[in-house]
C-alpha cells in the first residue's frame, strides 16, 4: 500500500503544491488536507507547508493553529504520527506549542532568499533517518521571520537532547539564536524546519536534491514501523 | 448630502460642474454633453473624467500605437492581440500563455512600498483575468543616482513592496532591471510584469453577454482608497459629510489577492464565468463600461449593493474607487449559486450588483434612482484621440555630435588601466551585482523556476511530463534611447530578444511599457513617435508581434523628462527546459567563442558613463537579421548539447559579461584579444548582435561548421580556466578581487 502524506492548504499557503511534489518525488501519495475539514483522509503523516497562512495576520501561524484541521494534527501528533512543519508550518508548530520556542522578525528585517547550507544535527528522527548525523546539505531558504528565538533553558534542553535538527553554516540567515534551522520534539516525531527541503529536490529547479531526504526518511519510517 | 440624478442633470442644464478639477478640457466636456443631450450627472461626469484620462484613455499615444496593429508581423501564435487585459500567445502542447508589463511608476514614489505593491497586484490581476494562472512576475526598476538621499527612501520602499506582496502571492520573481540614472530622481520607474499559463480553451474576456445574466463583484470591499481626482467632486459639488480627504495611492493586501486567485481558478475550472474583468485603473468604472461595450446588449447595476469598508462613500466615489483586490464577472443565473459558494470557501465576499440587459445603455442606480445612463462605448473607448505636435529637439544634434572618440574621452591604454576601468564598471551600481534586491523576491516558490536573475532570462517549466517551458527577459537602455530614440527602441527590443534566446528560448512575442516624459513638450512627443516607431519596425522583422503593454506619460520632475524608457518583454517558448543555456562557465577546459562583429561603439555605454559621466554620440547599430541569425544559433547550440554556457553583451560589454559569467560559474578564463581588435575596444564595446559562448571542445568542430555555414562571424577568444580572468597580454585579476568589486555594491550604497 502506498504511504499517504497529507499537504495541509490553508488560505495564504504557497508551496503546498511543492512539498506535494516532493512527497510525490520521494515515492508517497500526497494528499491535499483542505484548513476547514478536520478529517486527515487516512494519512500516515502530515506536512505543514510554507507560505502566510492568513496573511500571517496577528503572528506568523497564529491563526492557523486554531483551524479544523489543526485540532486533528496536533492529537495525532501527539499519538506519534510524523508531522513536518516547513517554514511558515514550523510557525504554526510553534504557536500550536508542539514545538518550543518561536520564529520572530529576520535579524536583518528584510525577507531573504537564498541557498542555504545547513548541517543535519540530528539524523534520528521521522524526518530526517535518510541522512547521516553531521552531514552538511544545501537547500533553499526564504524567510522574512525565520529568526528562531526562545528562552535559554529551553535552547539548554533542546541541546542537550539532541532537539536541534538542523543548524545554519557559514552564514546565520536571519540571526537565529544559537543558528538554529530545525528543532524536533522529544519524540521526535514532528520536525520544524525554517529552510526548504521542498525546493531541493530536482536538479533542474533546485540548488541540489539534498533536500529530497526529509520526504524519503519519512517514506522509509513508515514502512518500518 | 443631495444626489444628483440623471433626472436632476435634466432638471438642472445651467449647473455649474468641477470638469476643469477632473482633468477634462473644456472641449471634452462639451463633448461628453453632446453624448449625452444633457449635461453629465456628477457620478458621469465622473465616469469620463476618468476614462478619458491620459493613463485610461491613451489619448496621446494612441495615434502612435496603432503602428503595433498595423505593422503586427504574421504570426501563427498570437491566440489574443491588443486591447484585451494581455496578450495571450500559443506555445504549443494546447498551452498558451497571457503576459504583460505595466508601469506603477507614479504611486511608488509618492508611497514606494504600497506604489509597487499594488503594481504587482493589478498585473497579476490582468493576467488572471484572462483565464490563466499566474506563474511568474519581474520588475524593471529605475531608480535616480545610487548614492542620493532620496533613493534610499524609495528603492527600499519599493522592493520591500514588491517583495511583501509578491512574495505573499506564491510567485516567482524571477528576473528584471534595476537602472540608476539621475533622470529618474523625482520619478522612478516601477515596472511589473506577470505571466500566466492557461489550456487554450480556458481562454477568457472582458466581455457582458446574454440578457439576464448577472454581474458579480468580488474580492475585497470597496473603500475610500485610490480615489485622486473625484475626492474634488465629492468635496465641491456635493456637501460631503464623510472624510473629505483620502489617498490617492491604493493600499494592498497580498493575502486577499491569492485568495482571490485561487478562487477565480476554481471558478474558471468549473467553467462558471462567460466575461471577466479585473477592477484597476478606474475602479468599477472601467469594468462596467469595458465589460458592456465589448458585449452586446447594455447593463444595469445597483450601485447600492456594493459591499463597502467605509458606508460614507458616495456614489462617484464607488464608482472610482481603486480599491484593490476586487474582479467583476458575468455568471449565467443558473450558475451564481455555485459561483457564490466557490467564494464563500475561499472567504471571498461576493455580491451580485446587476445584470445584463438587452438595451445598448450602461445605467447605474443609487436606492433606486439612477445617477448614470450613458452608452458603454463612448466611456470605455471613443474618448479623445490627440495629435499631439512633435519635433525633434533642438539639442538632439548636438547630443549625437558629442561622440566619445578616443580624441575627446580618454582610453585606458595599459593593461593595468584596463583592468580598473573593468574593475569600475562592474562595480558601478548599475552593473554591480543586484543580489542584495533580488533576494528579497521569492524565486523558488511553484517549483517550476528553470532560470532566474542574475541569468539572461527567467524561465519558468510549465509542464512537469514533457518539460515545456516559456521564458521571459526585459530590457530598456535610456540612455540609448535619448542619443536615438528610434535605434534605442529597437537595441531594447533586440537585446530582450538575445536575452530570450541565449537561455535556449524561442522569442515569439513582445509586450511593452514605454515610460515618458510629458506628452504636452514636443521634444518628448517627438522621442515618442520615434521609439513606437522603431519598435514597431523591428517587431515586423523579427517576427514578435507586440500583444499588449502600457504607456506611462508625464514622467519628469518640474519641466525636466526623464531620459525616454521603452522596457521590452519578449516571451519565448523552449520545448525542454533541461536544455536551457546558463550564463555561468562552469567546465573547465571548454572553449569561449564571441558571436557577432564587435565595431568602436561606445556612445551611451556604461564605460562612458561610469568613467567619465558622459552621455553623447550615437548607440551600437542595430542589425535586426543579425540577431535573428545569433538567435537561431544560440537556440539550436542550446538544443543540440553545443553550447554549455552563453551571456549576451549588452551593458559594459565584453568585459563585464566575462565577469558575471566567470562569478555565476565559479571558474576563471584565459582571454586573448584578437589580433585586429584594440584591446579596449575589445573589452568595453557594446555593439548589439554579440554573445559569448562556452563551447565543450568535443562540439567545437560542429559548433564552428554550423555558425560557418549559416554565415555568423566568430572568434575563439579563449578558455575556461582556474580561478583568474586573465586577458592575456593584458592583465590578471582574480575573481576574489572581482567578486569583492562586483558584490556589496548596492547594499552600501542602500542599507
Amino acid at each position: 500500500m502506498t504511504t499517504r502524506v497529507g499537504v495541509v492548504t490553508f488560505p495564504g499557503s504557497l508551496d503546498d503544491r511543492d512539498a506535494q511534489r516532493a512527497v510525490r518525488l520521494a515515492g508517497a501519495e500526497p494528499v491535499a488536507l483542505w484548513h476547514r475539514d478536520k478529517d486527515l483522509h487516512q494519512v500516515d503523516a502530515v506536512v505543514l507547508p510554507g507560505g502566510f497562512s492568513y496573511g500571517d495576520y496577528l503572528r506568523c501561524g497564529a491563526i492557523s493553529r486554531f483551524s479544523p484541521v489543526m485540532e486533528t494534527v496536533i492529537e495525532q501528533a501527539r499519538l506519534g504520527m510524523p508531522v513536518l512543519g516547513i517554514c511558515n508550518g514550523f510557525q504554526v508548530l510553534c504557536e500550536s506549542h508542539l514545538l518550543p520556542g518561536a520564529l520572530t522578525r529576520n535579524y536583518s528585517l528584510h525577507f531573504a532568499c537564498r541557498d542555504q547550507k545547513l548541517r543535519i544535527e540530528n539524523a534520528t528522527t521521522a524526518w530526517t533517518g535518510d541522512y547521516s548525523q553531521g552531514q552538511e546539505i544545501v537547500v533553499p531558504l526564504k524567510n522574512g521571520e525565520g529568526r528562531f528565538v526562545a528562552h535559554e533553558h529551553v535552547l539548554d534542553e533542546l541541546e542537550a537532547e539532541g532537539r536541534v535538527v538542523a543548524r545554519y553554516l557559514e552564514v546565520n540567515p536571519n540571526g537565529s539564536y544559537r543558528d538554529i534551522a530545525g528543532i524536533t520534539n522529544a519524540a521526535g516525531n514532528v520536525v520544524g524546519l525554517m529552510p526548504h527541503p521542498e525546493h531541493a529536490v530536482e536538479p533542474l529547479t533546485g540548488p541540489t536534491t539534498e533536500g529530497l531526504g526529509f520526504f524519503t526518511s519519512v517514506l522509509k519510517q513508515l514502512v518500518n514501523a | 448630502m443631495s444626489l444628483d440624478t440623471v433626472k436632476n442633470a435634466e432638471q438642472t442644464p445651467d449647473s455649474v460642474q468641477p470638469w476643469a478639477e477632473l482633468g477634462l478640457k473644456e472641449d471634452e466636456y462639451a463633448r461628453i454633453r453632446e453624448i449625452l443631450g444633457r449635461r453629465p450627472t456628477g457620478a458621469e461626469l465622473a465616469m469620463y473624467s476618468v476614462m478619458w484620462s491620459e493613463h485610461c484613455s491613451y489619448k496621446s499615444s494612441k495615434v502612435h500605437l496603432k503602428q503595433f496593429g498595423e505593422k503586427a508581423p504574421a504570426s501563427d501564435a498570437m491566440l489574443v492581440g491588443i486591447g484585451e487585459n494581455a496578450g495571450v500567445v500559443d506555445v504549443g502542447q494546447g498551452y498558451a500563455v497571457t503576459f504583460k508589463v505595466e508601469s506603477h511608476n507614479h504611486p511608488s514614489y509618492i508611497e514606494p512600498y504600497q506604489g509597487a505593491a499594488t503594481g504587482i497586484g493589478g498585473i497579476v490581476r490582468d493576467i488572471l483575468a484572462m483565464g490563466a494562472r499566474p506563474v511568474a512576475v519581474m520588475d524593471p526598476l529605475r531608480f535616480g543616482a545610487a548614492d542620493h538621499p532620496d533613493t534610499r527612501r524609495v528603492l527600499p520602499g519599493i522592493v520591500a513592496g514588491i517583495g511583501g506582496y509578491g512574495n505573499c502571492l506564491g510567485l516567482p520573481n524571477i528576473g528584471g532591471e534595476v537602472v540608476f540614472d539621475s533622470c529618474y530622481q523625482g520619478n522612478p520607474l516601477v515596472n511589473a510584469l506577470c505571466v500566466g499559463v492557461m489550456k487554450h480553451e480556458d481562454i477568457h474576456l472582458a466581455q457582458a453577454s446574454g440578457a439576464g445574466n448577472k454581474v458579480i463583484l468580488y474580492g475585497a470591499r470597496t473603500g475610500g482608497d485610490g480615489i485622486g481626482g473625484v475626492s474634488v467632486l465629492a468635496s465641491e459639488t456635493f456637501d460631503a459629510t464623510g472624510p473629505a480627504k483620502r489617498p490617492a495611492v491604493q493600499v494592498g493586501d497580498p493575502f486577499q489577492e491569492k485568495l482571490l486567485i485561487e478562487c477565480t481558478l476554481e471558478i474558471f475550472a468549473e467553467k462558471l464565468v462567460l466575461g471577466i474583468q479585473d477592477l484597476g485603473g478606474a475602479g468599477l468604472s472601467c469594468a462596467t463600461s469595458e465589460l458592456a461595450s465589448a458585449g452586446s446588449g447594455g447593463m444595469r447595476i445597483e450601485l447600492d449593493t456594493v459591499p463597502l469598508r467605509d458606508k460614507t462613500l458616495s456614489p462617484e466615489e464607488i464608482l472610482m474607487s481603486e480599491s484593490q483586490e476586487r474582479m467583476c464577472a458575468i455568471v449565467e443565473p443558473g450558475k451564481v449559486d455555485r459561483f457564490l459558494e466557490i467564494c464563500e470557501k475561499w472567504d471571498v465576499i461576493a455580491t451580485v450588483i446587476g445584470e445584463v440587459t438587452d438595451g445598448e445603455r450602461l445605467e447605474i442606480f443609487w436606492h433606486g434612482e439612477q445617477v448614470v445612463d450613458v452608452p458603454p462605448r463612448t466611456v470605455a473607448h471613443d474618448g479623445p484621440v490627440y495629435q499631439r505636435p512633435y519635433a525633434r529637439p533642438s539639442w538632439q544634434d548636438a547630443l549625437q555630435a558629442d561622440a566619445p572618440t578616443a580624441g575627446r574621452l580618454l582610453r585606458p591604454a595599459t593593461g593595468e588601466a584596463l583592468k580598473e576601468a573593468l574593475l569600475a564598471v562592474a562595480g558601478s551600481p548599475n552593473q554591480a551585482s543586484k543580489a542584495w534586491i533580488t533576494d528579497q523576491y521569492d524565486r523558488y516558490v511553484l517549483g517550476n523556476t528553470v532560470l532566474a536573475t542574475p541569468e539572461d532570462s527567467g524561465m519558468i517549466r510549465i509542464d512537469e511530463e514533457t518539460n515545456l517551458g516559456v521564458s521571459v527577459a526585459t530590457d530598456g537602455n535610456g540612455r540609448f534611447t535619448k542619443l536615438d530614440p528610434y535605434t534605442g527602441a529597437q537595441l531594447a527590443l533586440a537585446e530582450a530578444y538575445r536575452n530570450v534566446a541565449a537561455g535556449g528560448a524561442k522569442p515569439l512575442a513582445v509586450s511593452d511599457c514605454l515610460n515618458f516624459g510629458s506628452p504636452e513638450d514636443p521634444d518628448v512627443m517627438w522621442q515618442f513617435a520615434e521609439a513606437t516607431r522603431g519598435l514597431a519596425d523591428a517587431c515586423q522583422i523579427l517576427g514578435t508581434p507586440v500583444t499588449g503593454g502600457n504607456v506611462s506619460l508625464y514622467n519628469q520632475t518640474g519641466e525636466t523628462a526623464i531620459h525616454p524608457t521603452p522596457v521590452v518583454a519578449v516571451l519565448g517558448v523552449i520545448d525542454d527546459v533541461t536544455r536551457r543555456t546558463p550564463i555561468g562557465f562552469a567546465e573547465e577546459g571548454q572553449l569561449l567563442y564571441l558571436l557577432g562583429d564587435t565595431a568602436d561603439e561606445l556612445g551611451g555605454s556604461a564605460w562612458t558613463e561610469v568613467v567619465h559621466g558622459h552621455l553623447g554620440g550615437l548607440p551600437p547599430k542595430v542589425d535586426l537579421e543579425r540577431e535573428r541569425l545569433l538567435a537561431e544559433i544560440l537556440i539550436a547550440g542550446s538544443r543540440d548539447g553545443m553550447i554549455d554556457a552563453a551571456h549576451d553583451l549588452s551593458d559594459g560589454g565584453l568585459g563585464q559579461a566575462l565577469v558575471e559569467s566567470c562569478l555565476k560559474g565559479g571558474k576563471g578564463a584565459r582571454i586573448v584579444v584578437p589580433a585586429e581588435l584594440d584591446p579596449f575596444v575589445f573589452l568595453f564595446s557594446e555593439s548589439a548582435g554579440r554573445a559569448v559562448v562556452s563551447v565543450p571542445r568535443s562540439e567545437e568542430l560542429r559548433f564552428n561548421d554550423m555558425c560557418g555555414a549559416r554565415g555568423l562571424p566568430v572568434a575563439r577568444i579563449g578558455v575556461v580556466d582556474g580561478d583568474v580572468l586573465d586577458v592575456q597580454g593584458q592583465f590578471t585579476v582574480s575573481l576574489a578581487e572581482l567578486k569583492d568589486a562586483h558584490t556589496g555594491v548596492i547594499e552600501a550604497l542602500i542599507s
